[in-house]
């Protein structure tokens, strides 16, 4: 056989091979099935894990049939990689027949499924999908922002309190130099700067930085009132064992983004987190009942004080569960089951503040102002000590006005230069 | 075999592969897509790699290149087709340039220099956030209507793979491919025999570029989607992985590499999360049962059997 006849016998081969042989039809009254992804594998395995027990522990708490129709759970593994998100998107949808999809937890991955969504008309939910334009300038109806949140949203309350509250004029920045610090950090460093604070510094490290000291010494040198830190997973553990161990802690005042207090960095951390001021939708040391309820919860089955992920799988898989009881379980009506999830008020949610969406399909939340305590049990959570009601992706500026301005960058952090 | 009964063959391929969307459902004729644009790439690769003798780890670079521009252009008001121009062009003018630093080395040289232009596109798409978006990547939805469906964007896509793979097998069937298999059998003897060396792998590169970028046009508006991993360095080493698997220096080798590494990718993810490692073993267990990889493997059998020897399937074991 030469070549010529093996190329054709493999091209017969692969093309019967590729044929499928039962083609699913998603039938009425069958199970509703969600498709549900997340890393679990590659650079975020571990987030993705934890967003993956979050949804999953509503389920098994209140069992998985909703309005009369049993709940199929598919997970797929994006590899936190964009174009393997991408893949999974289309089989969950083409071939599993999921009626919607949820999940991704890296900003690349969920653009990339976005734009499946947007040319498939899938609905798409995104509780950590944090990159600003998706509900913003290049927002698409069909992908909405259950229990998620914008970048640069959580951050401008912090601005605000750190003017206003505590009086703070001269504060540094720095952020990990990609898309969601530059966002993060961007919403802080306007807002700060347009109440008249002074922002002499910004920096930026790489993601993966070993050895904060050159950063730390810029920011000694410079005598600031505060530092807003945009740092997540290893990095933001990392920057608070240096900052500790620099001897800032006591002559600087550390204020962070969401991530940078968030349980799965201080799990592991002593007395260096303490004391840190941060700004989020939810706060796992608030005493409400539904979040009290919930973290116990959570501490129980997993032996861990719930993260960022497990708050925002499980709120989400609250608020599609109060859209699928609207739409009577009928998910198979997009406009119908789109329009119920925008209406949808989460009231009685572990984040234990009313919930509801914007125009764009991003929540608008009361913001909590945290600071981390240590519990009885020894273990640091964030506890509430000031909420701002009402924050919406576009502070309070017109949304109109607002997508004006260009999006957040290295080179725009909407700062007013003096 | 003759020359008719190629023809022969080669028709009930095209017929087969042409049949694709009428028996699969739309999620496996996306993933035959998806096989196709990467078979594109690995065959373009393996002009470099099989038949000049030059293992490339900037493919994906130059892929991604094209990506970038095509969305990029469209994401600014550009028309679909002129974008299409452009970014191969830009795919083309970036091997240039990639070729000029990179043709005088061969060997490991010619691999980390590569690897080294490969991570600068890289970096440039992660940085330049303003035109990239940075890690973020950027998405356009290029499709035009009629080529929403699936069945007839793989109608489009086989199309154009059948095109690009005609001109490159005539590419190194000529007798400008059979210079570049010279180069790789041995340099110094064309150099006595007169050939300038840097030159013929220069255009060698150039078009593999053009045909590695007009695989990433394809990708792009498959995907309609590009971050900066459809230019890294696990592009690059996947297609690379593809034409070895396949066969380097077979051409259509790479196509066996891509349905195999895609389709396995697919079906091992459904039973298992550890679905690279099942990658892995399957790429170790190649090489040692088959180190010219699948094509070359059943050449030589065929060859052993009494068949007619093909055409430099004996030249390859160096």
């Amino acid at each position: 056989m030469n070549r010529r006849q093996f190329v054709s016998m493999l091209a017969a081969a692969s093309s019967t091979s590729l044929v499928s042989p039962n083609r699913a039809f998603a039938v009425p009254g069958g199970p509703i099935k969600v498709g549900l992804m997340a890393p679990l594998t590659g650079v975020a395995a571990g987030n993705g894990k934890e967003a993956v027990e979050g949804f999953n522990l509503y389920f098994a708490e209140k069992g998985k049939t909703i309005a009369g129709r049993e709940i199929e759970i598919l997970v797929e593994d994006d590899a936190s990689n964009p174009n393997t998100a991408l893949q999974k998107a289309r089989r969950l949808v083409e071939e599993s027949k999921a009626d919607f999809l949820i999940g991704n937890v890296l900003a690349n991955t969920g653009i990339a499924v976005a734009e499946y969504a947007s040319t498939s008309g899938v609905p798409y939910f995104i509780p950590i999908i944090a990159a600003d334009d998706l509900t913003q300038r290049k927002r698409i109806p069909n992908v909405i922002r259950v229990a998620g949140f914008a970048a640069s949203q959580l951050s401008r309350p912090l601005a605000d309190y750190a003017y206003k509250k505590r009086n703070f004029r001269k504060v540094v920045t720095i952020a990990q130099d990609y898309t969601f610090g530059h966002e993060q950090c961007g919403g802080f460093a306007q807002t700060f700067s347009q109440l008249g604070g002074e922002i002499p510094l910004q920096l930026w490290n790489p993601l993966n930085t070993a050895d904060f000291g050159p950063y730390l010494a810029q920011i000694q040198a410079l005598k600031p009132d505060a530092v807003f830190a945009s740092e997540l997973g290893a990095d933001g553990n990392r920057f608070l064992k240096q900052w500790s161990a620099f001897g800032l802690k006591d002559s600087i005042a550390l204020l962070g983004a969401v991530n940078l207090t968030d349980q799965a960095v201080i799990r592991t951390l002593g007395a260096e987190a303490e004391g840190v001021i941060t700004s989020a939708h939810y706060a796992e040391g608030n005493d409400a009942p539904a979040t009290k309820a919930f973290v116990e919860t959570y501490l129980k089955a997993y032996d861990r004080l719930p993260s960022l992920m497990s708050f925002s799988f499980y709120s989400a898989a609250i608020w599609l569960a109060e859209a699928i009881k609207k739409v009577d379980g009928k998910v198979e009506d997009r406009p119908a089951f789109l329009k119920a999830v925008r209406e949808v008020v989460l009231t009685d949610s572990p984040l234990g503040r009313p919930v509801h969406l914007d125009e764009y399909g991003n929540p608008i939340y009361d913001i909590f102002i945290r600071e981390v305590k240590r519990r009885p049990d020894g273990r640091l959570w964030n506890v509430p000590i000031e909420v701002y009601p009402n924050v919406s992706q576009f502070g309070d500026v017109a949304p109109e006005t607002y997508m004006k301005q260009p999006p957040y960058s290295r080179g725009f952090q909407g700062v007013k230069k003096s | 075999m003759t020359r008719n009964s190629r023809v022969i063959l080669s028709l009930v391929g095209v017929a087969a592969l042409a049949a694709v969307p009428a028996f699969a459902d739309t999620y496996r004729t996306n993933l035959a897509s998806e096989i196709l644009i990467f078979g594109v790439l690995a065959l373009a690769l393996d002009i470099l790699v099989g038949y000049a003798g030059r293992p490339s780890l900037c493919h994906g670079a130059i892929f991604g290149t094209a990506a970038y521009t095509v969305i990029y252009w469209v994401s600014t008001g550009g028309s679909l087709w002129l974008g299409v121009i452009l970014a191969v062009a830009a795919a083309t003018v970036l091997a240039a340039v990639f070729a000029v630093l990179a043709v005088r080395t061969t060997g490991a040289y010619f691999l980390l220099l590569t690897l080294a232009l490969g991570m600068i596109v890289w970096g440039v798409c992660l940085r330049w956030t303003s035109v990239t978006g940075g890690e973020n990547g950027m998405r356009a939805t290029l499709r035009p209507d009629y080529l929403t469906s699936p069945g007839a964007f793989y109608y489009m896509v086989l199309a154009i793979f059948i095109l690009s793979a005609a001109l490159m097998w005539r590419v190194v069937h000529s007798p400008f491919g059979l210079s570049l298999r010279g180069l790789r059998d041995s340099e110094s003897r064309m150099r006595a025999l007169g050939y300038a060396v840097p030159l013929q792998a220069f255009i060698g590169f150039v078009i593999s570029g053009l045909f590695a970028g007009l695989a990433g046009v394809l990708f792009a508006m498959f995907n309609g989607f590009v971050s900066p991993s459809s230019v890294a360095l696990s592009q690059s080493v996947s297609a690379l992985l593809m034409v070895i698997i396949g066969g380097a220096g077979t051409l259509f080798g790479g196509l066996i590499g891509a349905g195999l590494i895609t389709v396995v990718a697919d079906r091992v993810s459904v039973v298992t999360d550890r679905w690279s490692l099942v990658l892995g073993l399957l790429f170790i267990a190649t090489m040692m049962v088959a180190p010219d990889g699948i094509l070359g493997f059943f050449r030589a059998r065929a060859m052993t059997q009494g068949g007619l020897p093909d055409e430099s399937a004996e030249q390859r074991r160096t």
